[in-house]
C-alpha cells in the first residue's frame, strides 16, 4: 500500500511490563509473564509493521459503546466486565436444583454423561482423573463466564447477573472453596483462589516427545509384539449403511 | 425447428429414457458384462435441469459423515469425522469436512450478519459481511484438525476404522480478509497483545490468541473449496488459524476483542488444556504437531485381491508447516522405506503420499511416520505415554499401526 510507509510502525509492548495492578494477588506475576511473551512473540510484536494506518480502507462503521457493551461479556480473571450485582450461596442452590441438577446432579457429581462440577481433587495425577470446577478450574471468573456464556445449556443467555453470581457462589460451594456465607459479585469472584491455579504450565513446552527418522533395524527383529487390537473391542460404529447410532447393541 | 417443439422433443427424449430404464434393469441385471451395454447406456441420461446443486452418485451413499455414539451424552456438543478412507487427494469435500460442535450449529441470515473488532484498539469497527467482503482478500489451503483426534487411542487400539481413530480433520482452500489487514484498519496500541475470537453459537464459543500469530497468517473467511463456508463450518464467516487445533478457528464468528492478556475462557481450561500424567497441565498447546496415516489400506478398505501390486497411499500434515519426508514400514516399523510425496506439498496443508507395494500375501504390520520440515519425527504411541501418560484426551499424533491378515483384512492394533 502507498501509504504504509509514511506511517510509523506502532509501538506494542513493550517487554517486561509491570503487571497491570488489577491482577496483583490474583494472577502470579510469573504466569502473567508468559502471558504476555506469548502475545508479544517475546517481544517480536514490536517489530511489527502495519501494512495500512487505521482506517485507511474506510469500510464499515463504528460501533457505537452501546453495540460494544452489548457484545463485550468475556470476563478475564482480574474480573474486568463483571457487572453489578450479588448472589449467595443459598440462592445460588435454589436455582441450581431447578434449572442445573438435571444434567450436573443434585451435588454436582454429573449426570446422564453430563460433566461433574465438583469432586475429584487429589485424582488428577491418579489413573482415573476427575477434571471439575474445584479439582481442575484455574480461575474463578472462568465459572461466571460460562455460565452466562452458555448456561443453562438449553436456554442460554437467559440467565440475570444475579442468578450468575449466585450459581457461582453455589458451585464454588459445593467444592468446598468458599464457605456457605460466601457472598459473589464483582469484587469477591476473582480473589477466590482456586486449589489447582498453579497446577497450570501456560508456556507450551512441546515438542517434548522426539522420535529419530531410524530407516534399517530400528527394532531387534522379533521383538514387535501386539499389545492391544480393535478388532473384538466391539466399540466401532458401522462405517456402511446408514449413519449407526449402536443403539440395542447395548452400547 | 420452432424453440417449442425442440423442446417438447427434448421432453419426449426424456419420458422414453425413463421407460426403456425401467424395462431393462431386471432383464439384463443377470448379464451386465463387456461387451453388452448396461441400461444407462442405452437411454437418454437426466438434463441440466434436474440437479441444480450437484451430489454424489447415488452408489456413494457410504462416503459420509459419522459419529461415535458413546462419545457425548448430546448431539450438538459432539463431533462427526471426515470419511478418510474415500477421502482422495487433499481438498476435503464440504459436505464430508468433520463437525464440532459445542452448542449445536446456528443458521445465520446473511443479512443479520455482523463482525465487530473492539478492545484494545484505536478504531473500533462493526462491518456487515457486504462490508467485509469488500477487503482486499485472499485464498489459502490449510487443514483443521480437532486436538482430540485420536483421543480415544491412546490407551490401546479401540476403534476398528480410519474415519473414527483419524477422521476429526479436513482441508480445504479458504477465501478471506487477513486478520491482520482488520487489525491494522483498526488500529493496535501498545499494550494489544491478545485478541479474543467469539462466535454467535448459543454458548459464543470463545478462545484466546496471541496477538503475533494474528498478524501472521490468520483469515476470516468466508469462502471453502469455491462455496460461500457451510453452516457446520461457520457460516457466514469463520476464523482460520492455519496449523492451530481446530477449536480456536473460531466459527460463525461474531467478535473479535483486542487486549492486553487472555481471557482464560472454558475452552482454555476445562476443554483443549492437556491433564498429564503427574497431575500438571499445560495451558496453550496450540500447534498441531507433525501427523500421517495409511489411507489405503485401512479397516474400512482391505486388499481384496489376493497377493500381488497394491499401492499404500495415505495423507500427512504438519501444524508447523510443511512436510518434508514420510516412510513406510511394513513390518511393524522395524525397517522404514521411503514413500514418495504426491502433489503439492503446502505448509500446514494435508500432503499425499504413496508407496508401491508388492504384497507377498503374507500377514504385515504396516505404518507410516512423517517427519516435517522443522526436523520432528512422528513418535510411537510408547513414546507418546511416557510424557502425556496413558490416557489422555488430546495431541494423539503417534504412528498408525494397521495390521494386514492373509486374508487381506485389515485391522487397527498397537505395538510393543
Amino acid at each position: 500500500m502507498a501509504a504504509a510507509g509514511m506511517v510509523a510502525a506502532v509501538a506494542i509492548a513493550r517487554a517486561g511490563d509491570a503487571p497491570a495492578p488489577s491482577y496483583d494477588g490474583i494472577v502470579p506475576a510469573a504466569t502473567l509473564k508468559v502471558w504476555r511473551d506469548l502475545g508479544t512473540g517475546n517481544g517480536a510484536l514490536s517489530r511489527y509493521k502495519p501494512a495500512t494506518p487505521p482506517g485507511h480502507y474506510a469500510i464499515g462503521t463504528t460501533p457505537t459503546p452501546q453495540q460494544i457493551a452489548g457484545w463485550t461479556i468475556a470476563v478475564p480473571p482480574d474480573g474486568a466486565n463483571l457487572p453489578p450485582g450479588s448472589g449467595t450461596v443459598a440462592a445460588g442452590e435454589k436455582l441450581f436444583s431447578s434449572d442445573c441438577a438435571m444434567c450436573h446432579g443434585g451435588f454436582g457429581e454429573g449426570a446422564h454423561g453430563y460433566p461433574a462440577l465438583a469432586g475429584g481433587v487429589g485424582s488428577l495425577a491418579g489413573t482415573a482423573p476427575q477434571k471439575t470446577v474445584g479439582s481442575y478450574w484455574p480461575y474463578a471468573t472462568t465459572l461466571w463466564d460460562y455460565i452466562n456464556r452458555a448456561m443453562p445449556f438449553y436456554a442460554p443467555h437467559t440467565l440475570k447477573p444475579a442468578q450468575v453470581y449466585a450459581l457461582t457462589a453455589f458451585i464454588l460451594n459445593l467444592n468446598g472453596i468458599v464457605t456457605g456465607k460466601f457472598v459473589a459479585d464483582a469484587q469477591s469472584v476473582p480473589r477466590v483462589k482456586m486449589p489447582n491455579r498453579d497446577s497450570f504450565n501456560w508456556k507450551d513446552p512441546r515438542p517434548v516427545t522426539h522420535n529419530i527418522a531410524c530407516m534399517k533395524d530400528c527394532a531387534p527383529a522379533g521383538s514387535v509384539r501386539i499389545t492391544s487390537s480393535a478388532a473384538k473391542m466391539g466399540l466401532t460404529p458401522r462405517t456402511t449403511g446408514p449413519v449407526d447410532d449402536m443403539k440395542g447393541s447395548g452400547k | 425447428m420452432s424453440k417449442t417443439d425442440r423442446r417438447s422433443l427434448f421432453r419426449l427424449g426424456a419420458a422414453f429414457g425413463a421407460i426403456a430404464t425401467a424395462a431393462s434393469t431386471g432383464a439384463r441385471a443377470a448379464t451386465i458384462a463387456p461387451p453388452a451395454d448396461d441400461p444407462w447406456s442405452n437411454a437418454l441420461g437426466a438434463g441440466v435441469d434436474s440437479r441444480p446443486y450437484g451430489r454424489p452418485s447415488r452408489f456413494e451413499k457410504n462416503v459420509i459423515r459419522r459419529y461415535v455414539p458413546w462419545l457425548s451424552p448430546t448431539k450438538d456438543a459432539d463431533a462427526s469425522f471426515t470419511p478418510l478412507q474415500d477421502h482422495h487427494g487433499i481438498i476435503t469435500p464440504n459436505g464430508l469436512f468433520f463437525e464440532r460442535y459445542h452448542s449445536g450449529r446456528p443458521s445465520i441470515d446473511p443479512k443479520h450478519y455482523r463482525l465487530m473488532i473492539s478492545g484494545r484498539v484505536k478504531r473500533p469497527l462493526l462491518l456487515t459481511l457486504d462490508q467485509l467482503m469488500r477487503y482486499p482478500s485472499v485464498s489459502r489451503i490449510h487443514f483443521i484438525e480437532c486436538p482430540a483426534n485420536g483421543a480415544t487411542e491412546w490407551p490401546a487400539a479401540q476403534l476398528n476404522s480410519l474415519q473414527f481413530t483419524h477422521g476429526m480433520i479436513g482441508c480445504a482452500e479458504w477465501t478471506g480478509v487477513r486478520l491482520s489487514t482488520l487489525l491494522d484498519e483498526a488500529g493496535l496500541l501498545p499494550d494489544s497483545r491478545w485478541v479474543l475470537a467469539s462466535g454467535s453459537d448459543g454458548a459464543h464459543m470463545d478462545r484466546s490468541l496471541p496477538m503475533v500469530k494474528c498478524l501472521d497468517d490468520c483469515i476470516i473467511a468466508w469462502g471453502q473449496n469455491g462455496e460461500a463456508i457451510r453452516p457446520e463450518q461457520g457460516y457466514p464467516v469463520r476464523l482460520v488459524v492455519p496449523g492451530w487445533q481446530g477449536n480456536v478457528n473460531v466459527k460463525w464468528l461474531r467478535q473479535l476483542q483486542v487486549g492486553s492478556e487472555p481471557w482464560i475462557t472454558r475452552e482454555e481450561t476445562s476443554e483443549y488444556s492437556e491433564l498429564l500424567g503427574d497431575g500438571k497441565s499445560l495451558g496453550f498447546t496450540w500447534a498441531m504437531n507433525a501427523k500421517s496415516v495409511i489411507t489405503f489400506p485401512c479397516p474400512e478398505k482391505k486388499l481384496t485381491g489376493g497377493p500381488g501390486f497394491y499401492q499404500i497411499h495415505g495423507l500427512a500434515w504438519s501444524g508447523n508447516g510443511r512436510v518434508r519426508h514420510v516412510d513406510v514400514s511394513l513390518d511393524g516399523g522395524v525397517n522404514y522405506h521411503r514413500a514418495t510425496l504426491d502433489g503439492p506439498v503446502l505448509s500446514r496443508c494435508l500432503t499425499r503420499f504413496t508407496f508401491n507395494w508388492r504384497w507377498d500375501g503374507k500377514p504385515a504390520l504396516i505404518q507410516s511416520r512423517v517427519t516435517d520440515e522443522t526436523g520432528y519425527v512422528q513418535p510411537t504411541i510408547r513414546q507418546k505415554h511416557k510424557f502425556w501418560g496413558r490416557d489422555p484426551v488430546y495431541e494423539n499424533n503417534s504412528i498408525q499401526t494397521w495390521q494386514v491378515l492373509a486374508d487381506g483384512t485389515v485391522n487397527n492394533v498397537q505395538l510393543s
